[in-house]
């Protein structure tokens, strides 16, 4: 089936739970005419509206990546995600090298470069950040130093 | 006159060693980030709010050091488009056109200069045009109420995905894709929570800035995984460069049509430098009496889609400074830096803040000329930057991202939006559903829904006051006209292939 269909598909469905969460928008006795419901309202109706179209007129499907692809894409996320939640307990250096040295990695398959682009990487954007720009990042997690 | 006195302000303020430094760092870094493949000015400018917002930096500084970012990464664009035959932003395509054949004519050295040359000219005299246009037009938009900007607004977003994206329903699909991320958060009028469900972090709304960093740079990434960073290497030798003169003689006129095209091309709500090139160089073609050079290395090819982006992006500043509503995404962007800075865009601007325009407006006539200074000597540096590999480029460019929205907020909640919005960016580049909306929805949609509820308030619940001045329903007719007219005008705007997939501009 087209992507353009599936994806039609999907956003109708978010789109109706996005109106059903609009109708529990509690409004307050001193509104306005219009009220906080009304744009949720109007701009639900059109994402259905323009997902309908869509979902009847796809266009052509361009190139989506294949399984192996598709599996260093969601390893990329995962590293990502992960980094997003391990900067704050772990500190700058310990989580940039390990997820720039993964995104090297997966750009190009040299597991040597990797490591080094990842640990340079990482010490590189410490220096430039926190001693030359002054942002407040802390290097190392909270028990050590 | 007016205009010199307040022009002399704004040099009083613009250059001091402080902020001509940070004129020369930005246009220096800006040029950097506009030649590499796979960022460009929004990009660029959209990672670096967050830091100099972290780094104190006061508005003049930040809005100096920003736009030098922007105008360098304009120019930046034609190093690799010309080079590599990668337009290094969109705007840059046009200048693949006649700059690579010209590269590989052994002329790429004059092609950079000729480039150079000529955004210059385009730059600089559409930020002379800003500075007579502007105030006149700020005058203009005092007239303007709540119904008027609900009507400008639509008539933005009608308008923007409009002459560049292929489908109509994608373009509006995003556009309401960013509205209704808009509305998460506390409503202004009544302080109810809206879409919450009862997440404390939504309560203040998903921040722009978070959305900008992951749609651009973040699926940036998942992109360059996708291709394995096939894109970078130097297939062209650069020589000696030299001036070539009589070149640049002889395309002084492409140089200032190229100019008058993209000027009015990016006044336009909804058009921008992309336009702004695409339309100078069908004109220049169109006027040539000697068609046959072009797309074969002809200088005229080179002069007129530079001349014409620079103008479009002086252009563009024009409705974003006056009225806030951007005219393209790059504008959107530094809409959102304007924002970040407390400043808040409109013909009050003109009036309460005069010095922020105005040294603007001085920042941006000394960016053009450092740029152009430097772009001349310094191109081979540049080449030599330019193969930076994309395996450490990347991953740079990333931690950087999350760096700077970590150091605003120091949420994690908000990076693992931000990789959301990274996931989000690829799924609609892939389905070729314009991302810059999505941007313009966010940035906008808190105010075109205060302006509607603010309209229904003066008019007591009456729907027709939205129709009822001539300036508003003009902007109506605009609007659907904008919106309508690429349906029927496809064929005269479908534009030559495009090498590689970059966002709209």
């Amino acid at each position: 089936m087209k992507a353009d269909r599936i994806f039609g598909l999907v956003l109708i469905v978010v789109a109706l739970g996005y109106l059903f969460s609009a109708t529990q928008i509690r409004t307050s006795f001193m509104s306005d005419p219009v009220g906080p419901r009304v744009f949720p309202y109007l701009i639900g109706i059109f994402v259905i509206l323009c997902a309908s179209v869509m979902v009847l007129r796809p266009d052509p499907n361009s190139e989506w990546p294949g399984l192996r692809t598709a599996m260093q894409l969601a390893v990329a996320l995962a590293v990502l995600l992960t980094y997003a939640m391990t900067i704050k307990p772990l500190g700058f250096l310990i989580p940039t090298a390990i997820a720039a040295g993964i995104l090297s990695y997966q750009i190009n398959p040299k597991p040597t470069t990797a490591i080094l682009t990842g640990v340079g990487l990482s010490i590189g954007l410490l220096v430039v950040f926190k001693l030359i720009l002054g942002l407040g990042l802390q290097p190392f997690p909270r028990g050590w130093f | 006159m007016d205009i010199f006195s307040n022009l002399a302000l704004g040099f009083s303020i613009a250059l001091t060693p402080w902020t001509l430094m940070l004129a020369v760092i930005g246009c220096f870094f800006g040029t950097i980030i506009g030649a590499l493949p796979g960022l460009g000015p929004s990009n660029g400018v959209a990672l670096l709010i967050p830091i100099s917002f972290s780094m104190g930096l006061d508005a003049i500084s930040a809005l100096v050091l920003l736009t030098s970012v922007y105008y360098g990464a304009m120019y930046g664009g034609r190093i690799s488009s010309i080079l590599l035959n990668i337009p290094g932003d969109e705007p840059a395509m046009m200048t693949t056109l006649d700059g690579y054949p010209m590269a590989k004519q052994g002329r790429a050295g004059d092609a950079l200069v000729i480039s150079g040359v000529a955004s210059f000219v385009g730059a600089f005299l559409a930020t002379v045009g800003l500075m007579l246009m502007a105030p006149l037009l700020a005058r203009v938009a005092f007239q303007f109420g709540p119904a008027e900007y609900f009507a400008l607004y639509l008539l933005a977003f009608c308008t923007l995905g409009g002459v560049g994206a292929n489908n109509q329903a994608k373009s509006a699909l995003a556009a309401v894709l960013g509205l209704s991320i808009a509305m998460i958060g506390l409503d202004q009028t009544t302080g109810m929570p809206r879409f919450t469900h009862g997440n404390l972090h939504l309560m203040d709304g998903i921040d722009f800035l978070v959305a900008i960093v992951g749609l651009f740079a973040v699926s940036e990434v998942f992109f360059f995984i996708e291709s394995h960073g096939k894109n970078s290497a130097i297939g062209v030798t650069l020589g000696k460069v030299t001036i070539p003169w009589a070149d640049l003689k002889r395309t002084s006129g492409t140089m200032l049509r190229g100019t008058g095209i993209g000027f009015v091309a990016g006044i336009l709500p909804g058009a921008g430098a992309s336009l702004g090139s695409f339309l100078a160089y069908m004109g220049e073609k169109a006027f040539a009496k000697d068609k046959s050079k072009f797309g074969k290395g002809d200088v005229r090819g080179v002069a007129a889609p530079e001349a014409g982006n620079n103008a479009a992006a002086g252009g563009a500043l024009i409705p974003m400074l006056t009225l806030g509503v951007p005219g393209s995404g790059t504008t959107a962007v530094l809409l959102a830096l304007l924002l970040t800075l407390n400043i808040t865009p409109g013909p009050l601007l003109f009036t309460e803040r005069p010095e922020v325009v105005w040294g603007l407006i001085a920042a941006l006539l000394i960016a053009n000329i450092v740029l152009l200074v430097m772009n001349v000597p310094m191109v081979k540096l540049f080449v030599r930057i330019l193969s930076v590999p994309s395996h450490i480029l990347l991953p740079g460019v990333t931690m950087v991202a999350f760096v700077g929205i970590y150091s605003l907020t120091g949420s994690s909640f908000d990076m693992i939006l931000m990789v959301g919005f990274g996931v989000l960016g690829y799924v609609c580049r892939k389905l070729d559903i314009p991302t810059v909306p999505i941007i313009l929805g966010i940035l906008l949609g808190n105010a075109m829904e205060d302006n509607l509820r603010r309209a229904m308030v003066l008019s007591n619940g009456d729907w027709t006051y939205l129709f009822s001045s001539a300036i508003s329903t003009g902007l109506w007719i605009a609007a659907i006209l904008g919106f309508l007219a690429p349906v029927f005008l496809r064929k005269f705007l479908k534009r030559p292939e495009q090498p590689t997939e970059m966002h709209g501009d």
